[in-house]
């Protein structure tokens, strides 16, 4: 499989690349690591006659955390985040969810703003950041924005992203209490036939705080805003969690594929959310 | 389409090739550079027959195009043992029958290479999540598990052998 001819640049810096972006609309594209688009180039979905790597521009790298800030250069790799001790310290979850992205190899590749801006429901790391509530940096023509994740995405490969931008970083505050991202997949390497990320703060049996993102469970991530409110202020026993795991599973609006009829998937759904559920409060 | 120059090392020799920039990595490093170790197999990032490493990390050389590899270094199945001097990684895998048909070996190999020396003394569990972007057809994983387990252990004893011979 060998995708339609295309230009290479190679940019050293963010506004070359934006000026790139702005030259040619959207015949360029730019590609991270590529395990997306590459794909999608040689099965001629996309007609891309641009193509940006981003690879040679340094300021997109990198994790620094500073006390309860961390930010995350777009560039920086799935295996990056896996083997970032400070980062595991400060946020476990990441790690956690990373592990389950793909396999070693695609993970050597693979970053963390390739798999958010991309805005494809199956990617783990959009529903992974509205969990962490992250903020996205945009860097386009008219200057520097930033966007929620929880406001990020639109529908299935539409964000609030604009042509001539690009994601260049990632940041959060390292959340607080129990956590847990739990996945349910065919096989490794595949996506997920629904996904679960939870962070649960609890103080004497009750939950004060509460985090619930759900992975392809909808056209896009889809954020629990009803079940958190359930779970806060609660004292957490079986039964409110089996409250709230339905509650999110009334958020979820499957489609039907290859992974199973959206009965199905509803019920891996509650399977997922119910483990996440009770591994985040026992962590707690 | 205009071609590209794009230069690299590949088991050690400097490489410089006029490409088009659509070309992918294993695409350069069997038809140009003609080091037919690196397999196609799905051609879709799942099945790791074309598994090489990049920088000292594995990566599958069907899903990078050949230019996001300027200035790389390149290993390949070809740079690590010869038919007369196998590594030891190739040698547990003859003795414990860790191929079927070989296909998918070369990929295997390589994984197997970069993932002993991210973990040299992995449990079974381990190196099956090491090499889980490796498939193989013949469903021969328990020999090619076997396999990379002894080569761990040769390596750490080889390894022992020479601390000795130091001290």
């Amino acid at each position: 499989m060998i995708p339609s001819a295309f230009k290479f640049y190679k940019p050293n810096s963010i506004e070359k690349a934006v000026s790139i972006m702005k030259d040619f609309g959207d015949e360029a594209r730019v590609i991270a690591g590529g395990h997306s688009l590459i794909p999608v180039m040689k099965q001629r979905l996309t007609d891309i006659k641009h193509l940006i790597d981003l690879s040679a521009i340094k300021e997109l790298k990198g994790i620094n955390i500073s006390g309860k800030s961390i930010s995350i250069g777009a560039m920086t790799t799935q295996v990056e985040l896996i083997t970032n001790e400070n980062l595991f310290k400060s946020a476990p979850v990441i790690r956690e969810a990373s592990l389950q992205i793909a396999d070693p190899q695609v993970r050597n590749l693979g970053t963390i703003g390739g798999n958010v801006a991309n805005g494809d429901p199956a990617n783990d790391m959009p529903g992974l950041m509205q969990l962490l509530d992250a903020t996205y940096k945009l860097s386009g023509t008219n200057g520097v924005r930033e966007v929620k994740a929880r406001e990020f995405y639109e529908a299935a490969y539409f964000t609030a992203r604009e042509d001539d931008e690009i994601l260049i970083s990632i940041s959060f505050d390292a959340p607080i209490g129990g956590y847990a991202y739990e996945k349910q997949k065919r096989k490794i390497g595949d996506y997920a036939t629904a996904a679960a990320g939870v962070i649960l703060n609890v103080d004497k049996g009750v939950c004060s705080s509460a985090s619930i993102a759900l992975t392809n469970l909808s056209d896009t991530p889809v954020y629990c805003y009803e079940a958190v409110g359930l779970l806060t202020g609660k004292k957490i026993d079986d039964n409110l969690l089996s409250q709230v795991t339905k509650s999110c599973v009334e958020q979820s609006d499957p489609v039907a594929d290859q992974r199973g009829p959206v009965e199905f998937k509803k019920y891996v759904a509650g399977v997922v959310i119910n483990k996440a559920l009770k591994r985040a409060f026992e962590r707690s | 389409m205009e071609k590209i120059n794009v230069s690299m090392k590949v088991n050690g020799k400097d490489e410089n090739l006029n490409v088009e920039p659509r070309t992918l990595l294993v695409h350069a490093l069997r038809e140009h550079l003609e080091y037919t170790g690196a397999h196609i197999g799905c051609s879709s990032s799942h099945c790791g027959a074309c598994t090489v490493d990049l920088n000292g990390k594995s990566v599958k050389s069907c899903t990078i195009f050949a230019p996001q590899a300027e200035g790389a270094e390149i290993l390949t199945v070809e740079g690590i043992g010869t038919p007369d001097k196998l590594h030891v990684i190739q040698e547990m895998f003859k003795e414990h029958h860790g191929l079927q048909c070989g296909y998918c070996t070369p990929g295997m190999i390589m994984r197997s290479y970069r993932f002993l020396q991210e973990n040299p003394n992995p449990t079974e569990e381990e190196v099956r999540f090491g090499i889980s972007g490796n498939l193989c057809r013949c469903t021969g994983y328990q020999n090619i598990v076997k396999s990379i387990m002894a080569a761990a252990k040769k390596i750490n004893e080889e390894a022992k052998v020479e601390e000795k011979e130091i001290a």
